[in-house]
C-alpha cells in the first residue's frame, strides 16, 4: 500500500498507513510476521507469543480498522472534482482489465476497413457468463508507451468507424453489444479533423439508435463528451460510482467559462457540470449506478468487475425479452424524453 | 464538444452584458415569475420587428459588442476594405468587394432563405430553464435572460414551415447571436420536433447550422440532445425523408458531431469554419501551427466531408434543385 499512488484527499489514509508499517516491521522482527496479514484470523496463535507481539498485533488491527473506516468516510464524501480524479486514477481498471476479468473468451477484431486500426478503441467477440456478445470499449493504456499509442483513450474517427462496423456485425449475428466508456473525449487533432471526427461520431449516434440488438453501456472511468456518447447510444447505461460523464471536462469548462483552469475553477466547474454518477442518474441520463468497493475500483478490481458483470447480465437478460426489431423504438424513447425546458402555448 | 474557441469575430456569449437596462428586467422576471409572465417581460423589453415598442431598444440596452458588426461603415475581415454597411446588407450580408460571408442572425437567414411571407414559425413556446442550477462567473438564468433581452429571441434556433422557391420545407436556422448558437435542451427539442414533423408530413428538412457546440450550462442534458437529434434523423432516413444540412460559419463541437454532419446532402457556405474541436484546442494539443485554410469549407470539400460549397446567393437555387431530385 505504501507505494500506492495517492490522491491528495487520501492523505489521512497515507498517514495511517505510515503508522502501520513500522509496527508490522517490529512484529516481523519479533518473529511473529506470519500472522500479520491474516488479521483477526490469526488469534489462534496469539497464546504462543510474547505480550509485546500481542500488543503490536492489537495496534495494527486497530489502525487497520481506522484505515477502513476513514476510507469509507472519505469516499462517501468525495467532491465532484475528487471523483473526477478517482476516475482518472492511474491504477484504475480499464476496458482490457475488465475484459480479462469478465470475459471467458475474447476474440479481438481490428480495423475499420477504411483507414486503420485505432488502439484507443477495443472491439471483439466475447463470452460473459453464458452470453455471447460483442465488446466495444475505449482503452487508455497503462504504461507510458501504451498511453501514447492509445492517445490516452482519445479515439480517432477510425476508432468510431471500427466500433460501428463491428456493431453492425453483432446486429447481423444477433449478438448483444456491451460497451465500456472511458475517454476524456474524442481526439482533437489534425488527422482526426481531416478524416471527419465529427462525422464519425454523428454517424455512430444515428446508427446506434437503430441497431436491432440489445446495447448496454458502462461508464467505467471518464465519460467525456461526444467521444463517450459515440459508443453509448444504448438501451441501458450505467456508471461506476466514481466515474464522470458530461458534455466537457471540468478543465475545459473552467478554461472557457471561468477563463482559467486551476484547482479552484476546475472544482467549481466539476460541481456545476453535475457530472457524477448520482447526478446523471437523477437527470435520467443514466439508468443505474454500479457501486464501487470502498476506496474505488482500483482497490478492488475483482469486486468491481463482478458487480459490472452482474449488472450487464441482468440487463441483457431483461432486454432479450423484447423482440430485437422493437428495441430501436424503445431506445428512441429513452433518449427522446431527455431535456428540460418550459413550454407555453404559442 | 463545447463552445469551442472560434477565431474571428467577438464572442457574444462571453461578453458581460451591460447591467443597467437588464437589471430592471431581471428584477421583473425574477424567480417565481411564471413562464408566461417571463415571456411577456421579454417581449416587452425586446425590440419588435417593426420597432414600434414603447421602450426603444437603445434605452434598455446601450452599445455593446456583437457577433454582427455595427456601424455605418465597417472593415471587411476578408479583404480589409472599408465597405458600406447598407450595401453589404443588401448583398445578403456578403462583402461586395471580396465575397466574404458575414455571420447573420437566424431571423435574417430565414428571411433570405424562404419565399417572402411563407415562413410560419413553430415551437416558439419553448424556453430554457436552469435544470442544473449552473453557476459559473454568473448564474445561467441571468445569462439566458440577458441574451433574450438583447436578441428578442427565446432561444438559439428558429424553426418553421415555409417554401423555398415554391418547394415546401421544414426549416431550422440556428441563431449564432444567442449564446453562440449553443445547443441545450430547447434547441435539441425544437430540432427533434422539426425532424419528427418533417418525417410525418413528408417535408424536405433543411437545417442551417451555426453553433459553438453543445451548451455547457446544461451539461449532460446538452450532450444527450446530440443523441436525440441524431436518432430522430435515423427515423427520418428510415421513412425516406430528405435532409439538407447547410453548414455556416462557424459550426463546431456537438452540433457538428450530431445532426449537422448527417445531411443526405451537405452544403457549406464559403470559408465557413467547420470542425469537431475548435482550432485553439487542436493547436494546444498538437503544439504546431495549423495549415492555412484548415477546417474551412473548401478544405472539407477537398477532404470529401461536404457535397458542395455554396455561396449564399446560390443557396435557394441549390436547395430547390436537390429537393426536386429527391422527389419530395
Amino acid at each position: 500500500m505504501s507505494t500506492f499512488y495517492q490522491l491528495d484527499f487520501e492523505k489521512p489514509l497515507a498517514e495511517i498507513e505510515s503508522r502501520i508499517e513500522p509496527l508490522e516491521q517490529q512484529l516481523r522482527a519479533l518473529g511473529g510476521g506470519g500472522g500479520v496479514e491474516g488479521g483477526d484470523g490469526a488469534s489462534g496463535e496469539v497464546g504462543l507469543e510474547s505480550l509485546e507481539a500481542v500488543a503490536l498485533r492489537e495496534d495494527i488491527r486497530r489502525l487497520r480498522g481506522a484505515h477502513s473506516a476513514k476510507m469509507v468516510e472519505l469516499y462517501a464524501n468525495l467532491t465532484p472534482w475528487d471523483t473526477v480524479r478517482v476516475a482518472r486514477h492511474p491504477k484504475r481498471p480499464q476496458t482490457r482489465d475488465y475484459i480479462a476479468r469478465i470475459c471467458k473468451e475474447f476474440t479481438e477484431l481490428h480495423g475499420d476497413r477504411r483507414f486503420g486500426d485505432d488502439p484507443a478503441m477495443v472491439t471483439g467477440f466475447a463470452r460473459i457468463g453464458s452470453v455471447k456478445c460483442l465488446i466495444v470499449g475505449h482503452q487508455k493504456g497503462r504504461t507510458t508507451q501504451e498511453k501514447i499509442v492509445c492517445h490516452f483513450g482519445c479515439a480517432h474517427p477510425e476508432g468510431y468507424r471500427k466500433a460501428l462496423a463491428k456493431m453492425h456485425l453483432a446486429e447481423k449475428f444477433n449478438l448483444p453489444i456491451v460497451t465500456f466508456v472511458d475517454t476524456p473525449g474524442a481526439y482533437p487533432g489534425l488527422g482526426a479533423e481531416a478524416r471527419g471526427q465529427a462525422e464519425a461520431i454523428a454517424v455512430n449516434l444515428r446508427e446506434m439508435s437503430r441497431i436491432k440488438t440489445p446495447i448496454v453501456s458502462v461508464v467505467i472511468g471518464e465519460g467525456g463528451s461526444g467521444g463517450a456518447l459515440g459508443i453509448a447510444v444504448s438501451d441501458r447505461v450505467a456508471m461506476l460510482s466514481n466515474s464522470w460523464y458530461s458534455v466537457i471536462s471540468p478543465e475545459g469548462c473552467a478554461a472557457i467559462l471561468w477563463k482559467q483552469a486551476n484547482e479552484q475553477t476546475n472544482s467549481a466547474a466539476a460541481t456545476s457540470l453535475k457530472l457524477t454518477a448520482k447526478d446523471n442518474l437523477e437527470l435520467g441520463i443514466v439508468d443505474a449506478v454500479i457501486q464501487e468497493p470502498p476506496g474505488g475500483a482500483h482497490r478492488d478490481p475483482a469486486g468491481t468487475a463482478s458487480a459490472i458483470e452482474k449488472w450487464i447480465l441482468e440487463q441483457i437478460e431483461d432486454l432479450r425479452r423484447h423482440k430485437a426489431a422493437m428495441l430501436p423504438a424503445r431506445r428512441y424513447e429513452r433518449f427522446r424524453k431527455i431535456g428540460v425546458y418550459e413550454e407555453v402555448s404559442g | 464538444m463545447n463552445m469551442t474557441s472560434i477565431p474571428a469575430g467577438p464572442s457574444p456569449s462571453s461578453t458581460p452584458p451591460d447591467q443597467t437596462g437588464i437589471e430592471a428586467a431581471l428584477e421583473a422576471v425574477k424567480d417565481g415569475a411564471a413562464s408566461s409572465e417571463r415571456q411577456l417581460a421579454i417581449a416587452a423589453a425586446a425590440p419588435t420587428a417593426k420597432g414600434e415598442s414603447a421602450r426603444t431598444w437603445t434605452e434598455v440596452k446601450p452599445q455593446r459588442k456583437s457577433v454582427i458588426p455595427e456601424g455605418l461603415w465597417l472593415r471587411c475581415p476578408g479583404c480589409e476594405q472599408m465597405i458600406y454597411r447598407k450595401q453589404m446588407e443588401a448583398n445578403a450580408h456578403v462583402c461586395p468587394e471580396c465575397g466574404h460571408h458575414f455571420r447573420i442572425s437566424a431571423a435574417e437567414r430565414v428571411r433570405q432563405l424562404t419565399d417572402p411571407g411563407s415562413f410560419e414559425p413553430l415551437f416558439t413556446g419553448l424556453s430554457p430553464t436552469d435544470p442544473l442550477k449552473f453557476r459559473d462567473l454568473k448564474p445561467y438564468p441571468d445569462r439566458i435572460l440577458a441574451e433574450q433581452l438583447r436578441t428578442g429571441a427565446t432561444e438559439a434556433v428558429k424553426a418553421g414551415t415555409g417554401f423555398i422557391k415554391g418547394r415546401a420545407v421544414l426549416v431550422c436556422c440556428m441563431d449564432l447571436t444567442f449564446m453562440m448558437g449553443s445547443m441545450g435542451s430547447v434547441v435539441g427539442e425544437a430540432i427533434t420536433r422539426s425532424i419528427e414533423m418533417a418525417t410525418e408530413r413528408e417535408l424536405a428538412l433543411v437545417i442551417v447550422s451555426c453553433s459553438g457546440g453543445a451548451r455547457m450550462q446544461e451539461a449532460g442534458l446538452s450532450l444527450m440532445q446530440m443523441a436525440k437529434t441524431s436518432a430522430a434523423l435515423a427515423r427520418h432516413d428510415d421513412a425516406g425523408g430528405l435532409y439538407i444540412s447547410v453548414l455556416t460559419d462557424p459550426t463546431t463541437g456537438g452540433v457538428t458531431a450530431s445532426f449537422a454532419m448527417l445531411g443526405d446532402v451537405i452544403f457549406a457556405e464559403p470559408r465557413a469554419l467547420i470542425g469537431f474541436a475548435g482550432p485553439r484546442v487542436i493547436q494546444q494539443t498538437i503544439r504546431q501551427e495549423l495549415p492555412e485554410g484548415f477546417q474551412r469549407s473548401e478544405y472539407l470539400l477537398k477532404g470529401g466531408m461536404v457535397d458542395r460549397v455554396v455561396p449564399r446567393h446560390e443557396l435557394r437555387n441549390e436547395i430547390a434543385r436537390v429537393i426536386d431530385f429527391s422527389g419530395r
